[in-house]
C-alpha cells in the first residue's frame, strides 16, 4: 500500500464509522409510538432509508422516537437540520418517503405539498 | 441503509461480566424484530466504566446503557430501537446528583475528560484496522515517512514536553535523541507492556481498544531512531490483549504498514510479541530485556543504560504502552497544542485508573494539573455509602498514600513525590474511614517481598523483616521501637536495593507513617484498631435490645461461639472462643451484632465510647 491508497481506503472507511462521529446535516425523525406504527410507519421507514442508500446520501441521520402528537396525520416524520429548522411531513407513504429523500434530502427542497408545518427552533422558543 | 450503531463494550472488564452474552442476546433479537439491516451492533474496546459492565453505547443519540444483561436485551429492543424512546431502567444514575442520566455526553465522569491516549478506546473496533485508518490511523506515520526526517521527529518529541508515562516521566524526547547518537547498530525498541500494579489497568485498556495506535507510535519512534525491529513485552494474564495485538499486528502486515518497505517509501520495520510470566520485577527495564530475551526476569545495574547496552548487548529503547499511544497525536496535531495541555513541567494528559472506595470505578483521561479532589471528587464522583476520604494510594505498591489535606495539589511527577509518592503508572486507589493504615501498609509489603526477585539481599530480606514487623503490629503485638525500627529499615531498603522495585517498596510504610502516624501509636500502645479492620485487635458483642433472636448469626458463626441465653429469646458471644472473624457481623440483619476496637487495657476513654456506640451503617 502507499500513501494514495492509505488515503482513499480512509474515504472508504470514513462512511463505516461516521456515524459515531454525529454532525450530520439532517437528522429524520420518524413518530414510532404505537398510531404510528399502526399506519405503517415501520414500512416507510425501510422505504426511506432504501432509498438513501440508492441514492447514496451521505449526510443524514435517521432515528425513530414515540408519538409526536399528530395522530391523525400519521405516519408523520420530521426532518432537522443543523441550523435547528424543522419541517413535519404528515400522511407520508413510501412514494412520499422516496419524494422526501429526492427532494429534501438530495436538493434541500422542501416537498411543498406533503410538509405540514415549518418552525425554526430559534423563533419558537422566543 | 445502517442508522444505529450500537457499540458493546468488549473490554476485560465487560467481557468478565458478560458482555458477549449480551451481544449475541442483541444480534438474535434485532434480528427478530427484523432491524438487522438497519442497526449495526459493533465491539469496542473499553468505554472506562469497568464497574457499569456490560456497558452499550449507541449512536447517534448517544445513549449510555449500563448492566444490560441479556435478559433486559428483548424489553431494550422493543423501547429503544423499536419504539425510540431511551429504556430508562438501564440508564445510569449520577452518583452525587442522582439524576438519571440520558447520553455519554451528559455523564460527568466522561464529559470532564480529556482524551487523547483513549481517542479510539470505546470508538472503534480494535480487531478492525480500516475504523482505525478512518480515523486518521496511520496517516502520520505515512506524513514522518514522507516528508519528515528523523531529527525533525525528535525535535517535535522534544519540543512537546512529552515525558515517559511508565512512572518516571523522563524526556521522551531526550532519551530517542540519546538512542538516536548510540553508534551501534542494530538497535531495538521496546513496548512495555507489563502492567503489574494491583488496581492499574489503563495500559490494558489502551492495547484492548486501540491496539493500532501503540504500533503506530512505534513505528515513528522505530524511524526516528533508526531501529528496525521492536518487541511488545506484555504478561499472559493480559490474554484479550495479547489476542487484539496479534490480531493488529497481523492486519497491519496485510495492509503494508508494517514489516518491509512500509507505505512504499522504503523504510522497513518489524514487531514480534513477547509474552512475560506476570512477575512485577520484569516492568523494570533491565529485567524486562532479559526476559525479551528468553532468560530470567532480573534486573542488572545501570549503567550501561539500555540505550548504550540493551538487547542482545545493543543500543534499545523502551517506552511504555501510553507513551508510545501518544505520539501519533503529538505528531497530528503538532508540538504545540500538546505543550499547551498540562502542566509547566508535565505536558498533556495521563489515564488515570480509578479503583478502590469510589462511585465511579473505571478508566479515565485528565490533563496534568488536574486536583486529586476533582478526580476522586469531581470524576470519581466521590465516595459510596456516604462514608468519609481517609487516604488516597497513588502509583501502586511503589507509590504511597496522600491524605485529606493534600487533595488540592494539582498532580504532576513533582508535587506528588513531594508528598513522599509517585506517580508510577497512574493508578489511584481511594480508601475510605473504614481502610485501616497500618493493613494497608501491610498489604503493599506484602505484595513487594512476594515479588523481589530475590537477587538483591536489602531488598530480598529486607522487606521480609519489614513484613513480619508490620504483621506483628496489625496482630497487636508491636513493640514500643517497632516504628524506629521500620524507619531504619526503610531507608536501608531504599537507598541500597538495586532496582526501582525495592528503592520504592518502603513508600506505602513511609507515606503512612509520616500522615497517620497515630494509627500505628494506637495498634502499638493501646492494642487497638481505629478503623476496625485489624482482626486481633476487635472485639464483638450482641446489643440486646437490638438483638429479635432470629439466629441468623449463631448460624454464621464458623466456630459456634453465639449461644442464646437460657429462657430468653436474645443472642450473646462468648468472647473467649470468638475468632473475630465479623461473620455474624455480616450476617446480622438488624445491625445488632456491634464492632469495636477497645483496646487491650479495657480503660474506657471517651472516644471508646464513642466508637462503642457505632454501629454497622
Amino acid at each position: 500500500m502507499n500513501l494514495d491508497e492509505l488515503k482513499k481506503l480512509k474515504e472508504k472507511a470514513q462512511r463505516q464509522v461516521a456515524l459515531r462521529e454525529g454532525n450530520k446535516k439532517y437528522r429524520v425523525v420518524f413518530s414510532m409510538g404505537t398510531s404510528g406504527i399502526a399506519a405503517g410507519a415501520r414500512e416507510i421507514m425501510t422505504a426511506m432509508l432504501d432509498e438513501i442508500d440508492k441514492r447514496g446520501i451521505e449526510n443524514v441521520e435517521v432515528a425513530v422516537t414515540g408519538e409526536i402528537g399528530l395522530v391523525d396525520a400519521e405516519p408523520v416524520i420530521r426532518i432537522e437540520d443543523r441550523s435547528g429548522e424543522k419541517v413535519t411531513y404528515a400522511n407520508v407513504n413510501a412514494d412520499a418517503a422516496r419524494k422526501i429523500v429526492a427532494e429534501h434530502l438530495q436538493k434541500g427542497k422542501v416537498v411543498d405539498g406533503l410538509a405540514v408545518g415549518k418552525t425554526k427552533e430559534a423563533e419558537r422558543t422566543k | 441503509m445502517i442508522r444505529t450503531h450500537i457499540l458493546v463494550c468488549t473490554g476485560t472488564g465487560c467481557t468478565s461480566s458478560g458482555s458477549l452474552v449480551t451481544r449475541d442476546a442483541l444480534l438474535a433479537e434485532l434480528k427478530k424484530h427484523g432491524l438487522e439491516r438497519e442497526i449495526e451492533v459493533v465491539e469496542t474496546g473499553c468505554m472506562g466504566r469497568c464497574d457499569l459492565g456490560p456497558v452499550l453505547l449507541v449512536h447517534p443519540d448517544g445513549t449510555f446503557y449500563k448492566n444490560v444483561l441479556a435478559a433486559d436485551v428483548p424489553m431494550l429492543v422493543e423501547e429503544h430501537f423499536v419504539k425510540g424512546r431511551p429504556y430508562t431502567k438501564l440508564l445510569p444514575q449520577d452518583p452525587q446528583t442522582h439524576n438519571v442520566v440520558a447520553t455519554q455526553a451528559d455523564f460527568t465522569f466522561f464529559n470532564r475528560q480529556m482524551r487523547i491516549v483513549r481517542y479510539n478506546c470505546g470508538v472503534i473496533d480494535p480487531e478492525n484496522i480500516e475504523e482505525y485508518i478512518a480515523r486518521d490511523g496511520y496517516s502520520v506515520l505515512g506524513k514522518v515517512l514522507a516528508s519528515m526526517t528523523p531529527e525533525q521527529v525528535i525535535g517535535e518529541i522534544k519540543a512537546s514536553g512529552l515525558r515517559g508515562r511508565g512512572g518516571a516521566g523522563f524526556p521522551t524526547g531526550r532519551k530517542w535523541e540519546i538512542m538516536r547518537q548510540a553508534p551501534d547498530f542494530p538497535k531495538y525498541v521496546v513496548c512495555n507492556a507489563d502492567e503489574g500494579d494491583p488496581g492499574a489497568f489503563m495500559n490494558r485498556s489502551v492495547l484492548e481498544g486501540d491496539p493500532h495506535s501503540v504500533l503506530e507510535g512505534m513505528a515513528i519512534g522505530a524511524y526516528a531512531m533508526g531501529s528496525n525491529r521492536g518487541f511488545i513485552y506484555i504478561r499472559a494474564e493480559y490474554g484479550l490483549a495479547v489476542k487484539r495485538l496479534h490480531i493488529a499486528i497481523e492486519q497491519a502486515y496485510k495492509y503494508g504498514l508494517l514489516g518491509k518497505n512500509i507505505l512504499e517509501k522504503g523504510f522497513d520495520f518489524d514487531v514480534e510479541v513477547r509474552i512475560g510470566a506476570g512477575a512485577f520485577v520484569c516492568g523494570e527495564e533491565t529485567a524486562l530485556m532479559r526476559s525479551v530475551e528468553g532468560r530470567r526476569g532480573q534486573p542488572q545495574p545501570r549503567p550501561p543504560f539500555p540505550a548504550q547496552r540493551g538487547l542482545w548487548g545493543k543500543p534499545t529503547n523502551i517506552n511504555n504502552v501510553e507513551t508510545w499511544a501518544t505520539i501519533r497525536p503529538i505528531i497530528l496535531r503538532g508540538a504545540p497544542w500538546f505543550a499547551s495541555i498540562g502542566t509547566e513541567k508535565t505536558k498533556g494528559t495521563k489515564v488515570f485508573c480509578l479503583a478502590g472506595k469510589i462511585n465511579n470505578t473505571g478508566v479515565a483521561e485528565l490533563p496534568f494539573g488536574t486536583t486529586l479532589r476533582e478526580m476522586i471528587f469531581g470524576v470519581g464522583g466521590g465516595i459510596p455509602n456516604g462514608k468519609k476520604f481517609k487516604a488516597v494510594q497513588t502509583g501502586g505498591p511503589s507509590g504511597g498514600v496522600i491524605p485529606e489535606q493534600h487533595l488540592d495539589i494539582p498532580v504532576e511527577y513533582e508535587s506528588l513525590q513531594k508528598l513522599g509518592s509517585i506517580m508510577g503508572s497512574g493508578g489511584m486507589v481511594v480508601m475510605d474511614e473504614d481502610s485501616c493504615m497500618v493493613d494497608v501498609a501491610r498489604f503493599f509489603m506484602d505484595f513487594c517481598c512476594d515479588e523481589s526477585c530475590g537477587k538483591c539481599p536489602p531488598c530480598r530480606v529486607g522487606t521480609r523483616q519489614m513484613l513480619s514487623i508490620l504483621e506483628r503490629i496489625c496482630n497487636g503485638q508491636g513493640k514500643p521501637d517497632d516504628i524506629q525500627k521500620l524507619e531504619d529499615l526503610a531507608a536501608m531498603v531504599k537507598d541500597s536495593s538495586l532496582c526501582g522495585l525495592g528503592q520504592t517498596a518502603p513508600n506505602p510504610v513511609l507515606t503512612t507513617l509520616r500522615y497517620f502516624r497515630d494509627e500505628y501509636m494506637a495498634h502499638i500502645v493501646e492494642k487497638r484498631c481505629p478503623a476496625r479492620v485489624c482482626r486481633e485487635l476487635l472485639h464483638f458483642e450482641i446489643d440486646q435490645v437490638a438483638c429479635k433472636g432470629c439466629s441468623i448469626c449463631a448460624r454464621a458463626c464458623p466456630v459456634q461461639t453465639i449461644h442464646k441465653v437460657d429462657g430468653q429469646k436474645k443472642f450473646y458471644i462468648t468472647t473467649e472462643t470468638c475468632i473475630h472473624c465479623g461473620a455474624c457481623f455480616e450476617a446480622c440483619r438488624f445491625d445488632a451484632v456491634v464492632k469495636t476496637s477497645p483496646g487491650r487495657t479495657r480503660t474506657e476513654t471517651p472516644e471508646d465510647e464513642v466508637l462503642a456506640g457505632e454501629v454497622k451503617s
